[in-house]
């Protein structure tokens, strides 16, 4: 049977098990969007910038597991995407990017609204398409689906010229793919895991486990945790490894890197065999790249063959799909104690703990209390979506994740403005969850425009709004390293809750600590989306936090100038 | 670690944009390209890339994962350095060529095997082909009489012996291509 180009995509977007599609119509994709009423099991979301579309597509498949999809028009439409792909790109999220191009005779003519959109996304899409070929269509659409969720996920990006859509061929879908160049690697190497095995048994007293998201990618969580039983290893996770290993467990010592926990990147910098799985050593997990884990040796567990050795010496490499190597590894594992090391490891968490006694007994309203009233409110069960910056840290330090998929975060880009729009790709996606946005003063006036799409789609989405008045985290650093010179840093906000309203969104404002957990109930009881606007202590800083360019046992708690003043201030 | 000139072999699909996706990353990671040398290769559908590339072995490793890891086209890369190799490369050069010299010119055109080309009233054009160094004590010799014009290709290498592409991947490349 005789099909048009975008009767073809739908078919085949189908047929990849897609429900729901993020996007914005724009003139070269209008035949597209003429043909989605034939197909009304393909849900569409209109987003209002495309940037909420593309982190929309990566919030929903970082929840789902699933292939998140957004689609936007040619030129502008397509450049909107850039941000969100590149934040997919760098945090290995699975998404298929759509744009509309210019009809094919007038590609390369500077035509309206004509970009070259596979050119410039040639550096953050794991692959990309310019489909010419009407007849191809079907083809590649298999293998974009194929490419974003095999192997190291990533986006993959089609470009689809207007005409394109419109012509008629013969549709068939594709039964396999034909990508002779790709195959990666999942089994691990059977030698290096019994090495592996080996270090784990006999050669290490000090043993850490660093989770990272490729644990999560991999569903390898039961697999995780029987590892780290069975051995007795402590477990610490990257920033997008929360979740990967239960935050309640016995053995876990929470996040490290740069705002880690004290204990966390102690243990790492004492160890002496290194476990990695999943995870790239990112400079801000690491820190100083020549400083790290001197003592340790490292293996070094992670599906892309590119990341072994790229950053940090490696000592047992094993290339392969997290749960597939685990799973051999374990049967080599031996039950084992390391009373020493884990008592030793309580003790730096005793003596160093996340809350310190200025945050405790504060009088004015902290984002730290705020975070874990929300915690106890939702029983920690909610999936918490962060913005960036110190409100993405106050979230990842003070909730508990105890299930994967549960902190959603942009990791590697560092994406301000990520919040909102990626929420509501969440929310879409698992529509029995709790979601919980939390946002910085800053970031969400990046993307606030999408609370009309919440609205729309009748999202309940709920959003804490951390509000101190400066872009805080940056202020932060110049407090710290800039001398306390704030330049364009101060910003002037909207009043929440009066543009909550305007989006007919009900919302409240809290200042005070006993209002705290009032509102977040009343956020909980209400159907639908709701807004707090949280006004903090505008200079709280995050703390721990390793100096940039510093090892990780450099890592720096609270000054000890800032609990004097408090408890000069405090003194009866 | 000690930078050297490493030649490092792929086989692409040979699908339009590919040499911009191996070029483009190269370039974003910062990696060091001496030469490039692009065409067939004895399999249908798959292309032949020779890169020189300058750097220490973490750097090399590094580039070979990344072209192989990161571009859905690449079939195989190899790094050829320390293998049993031929390696050659060719150059044209248009040199002044009056009476008096042409016979001196000749000379040393005959002692290293080089073709002259075309001939003109005061030039003439050399085809050299070789090792690097070879076409470069070729160019030290002929410089004195005034080189008009040269053009030079990338290196492209081959390891000695019967072996060829016989490895898996590439015979599933090659079985793929082929459906």
């Amino acid at each position: 049977m005789k099909l048009t180009g975008a009767q073809i995509l739908c078919e085949s977007l189908l047929r990849e098990g897609v429900e729901v599609i993020f996007g914005f119509p724009g003139g070269v994709v209008l035949p597209l969007f003429d043909t989605f009423p034939q197909y009304p099991k393909l849900r569409q979301v209109l987003v209002r910038h495309e940037q909420g579309a593309a982190h929309a597509a990566d919030g929903y498949a970082r929840a789902t597991g699933k292939v998140g999809v957004c689609l936007a028009t040619s030129g502008p439409g397509a450049t909107n995407l850039v941000t969100g792909i590149a934040n997919a790109y760098l945090d290995s999220v699975p998404v298929v990017a759509i744009t509309g191009q210019v009809a094919r005779p007038f590609i390369g003519k500077d035509a309206f609204q004509e970009v070259d959109i596979t050119g410039i996304t040639l550096p953050i899409t794991k692959h990309n398409y310019l489909v010419l070929e009407t007849g191809k269509l079907a083809q590649v659409v298999k293998e974009a689906f194929y490419l974003a969720r095999t192997g190291r996920p990533g986006p993959v990006l089609i470009d689809i010229p207007k005409d394109v859509f419109i012509e008629e061929v013969e549709f068939k879908y594709p039964e396999k793919v034909n990508l002779p160049g790709y195959n990666p690697t999942l089994q691990g190497h059977p030698a290096q895991i019994k090495r592996a095995a080996e270090l784990i048994n006999n050669a290490c007293q000090k043993p850490v486990i660093i989770a990272g998201r490729g644990v999560i990618i991999s569903g390898a969580f039961d697999e995780l945790k029987q590892l780290a039983e069975t051995a007795q290893i402590p477990v610490v996770t990257t920033l997008l490894g929360i979740g990967s290993f239960p935050e309640s467990h016995a053995l876990s010592y929470g996040m490290l890197g740069m705002h880690g926990m004290v204990y966390a990147n102690w243990a790492v910098d004492s160890a002496d065999l290194i476990i990695a799985i999943g995870m790239r050593f990112d400079d801000r997990a690491t820190s100083k790249f020549s400083e790290f884990a001197p003592n340790a040796r490292i293996i070094h567990i992670d599906i892309d063959p590119a990341e072994i050795g790229k950053n940090i010496r490696v000592d047992v490499p094993i290339v392969g799909d997290v749960k597939k190597v685990l799973e051999p590894l374990l049967k080599l594992i031996r039950p084992n104690q390391h009373l020493e090391w884990v008592q030793q490891l309580d003790t730096w968490r005793k003596e160093h703990p996340m809350v310190s006694a200025r945050i405790r007994n504060a009088t004015t309203l902290l984002p730290q209390f705020v975070i874990r009233k929300i915690y106890e409110v939702t029983r920690g069960n909610a999936i918490i979506v962060t913005g960036v910056g110190q409100n993405q840290m106050w979230a990842a330090q003070h909730y508990w994740y105890d299930r994967p998929n549960t902190f959603i975060s942009s990791g590697g880009l560092g994406t301000m403005g990520f919040e909102l729009p990626a929420a509501m790709g969440v929310k879409i996606g698992k529509p029995e969850e709790i979601v919980w946005c939390i946002a910085g003063d800053g970031g969400f006036q990046m993307t606030l425009h999408e609370l009309a799409t919440i609205v729309q789609e009748k999202l309940a989405v709920k959003i804490a709004i951390i509000n101190n008045g400066y872009l805080g985290m940056v202020r932060q650093w110049q407090e710290l390293f800039y001398q306390k010179r704030y330049v364009c840093t101060p910003l002037s906000c909207p009043d929440f809750v009066k543009l909550a309203e305007a989006y007919c969104i009900p919302a409240l404002r809290v200042k005070r600590k006993e209002e705290v957990i009032p509102a977040v109930e009343k956020a909980m009881e209400t159907d639908g989306p709701f807004l707090i606007d949280f006004v903090v202590e505008p200079e709280e800083n995050v703390y721990p936090m390793v100096p940039a360019g510093e090892s990780l046992a450099k890592v720096l708690e609270e000054p000890q100038k800032e609990a004097q003043i408090w408890s000069q201030q405090n003194t009866p | 670690m000690v930078s050297t000139k490493h030649t490092l072999v792929a086989l692409v699909e040979d699908k339009p944009g590919v040499l911009n996706r191996m070029v483009s990353l190269f370039r974003r990671r910062g990696f060091n390209i001496a030469s490039i040398a692009v065409g067939d290769s004895e399999i249908p559908g798959l292309a032949r890339v020779t890169f020189v590339v300058n750097g220490d072995l973490t750097v090399v490793e590094q580039v070979r994962k990344q072209l192989l890891g990161k571009i859905v086209e690449t079939v195989k890369v190899s790094d050829l350095t320390d293998e049993d190799i031929v390696v050659r490369e060719l150059a044209l050069i248009k040199v002044k060529a009056q009476a008096g010299s042409r016979s001196e010119i000749i000379q040393i055109v005959d002692i290293f095997r080089a073709d002259i080309v075309d001939v003109a009233q005061d030039s003439l054009t050399i085809e050299i082909t070789g090792t690097e160094d070879k076409i470069n004590s070729f160019l030290d010799l002929i410089r004195p009489f005034g080189i008009k014009e040269l053009a030079r290709t990338g290196r492209i290498a081959m390891t000695r012996g019967s072996t060829g592409s016989e490895e898996k991947s590439v015979k599933n490349a090659q079985e793929s291509l082929e459906n």
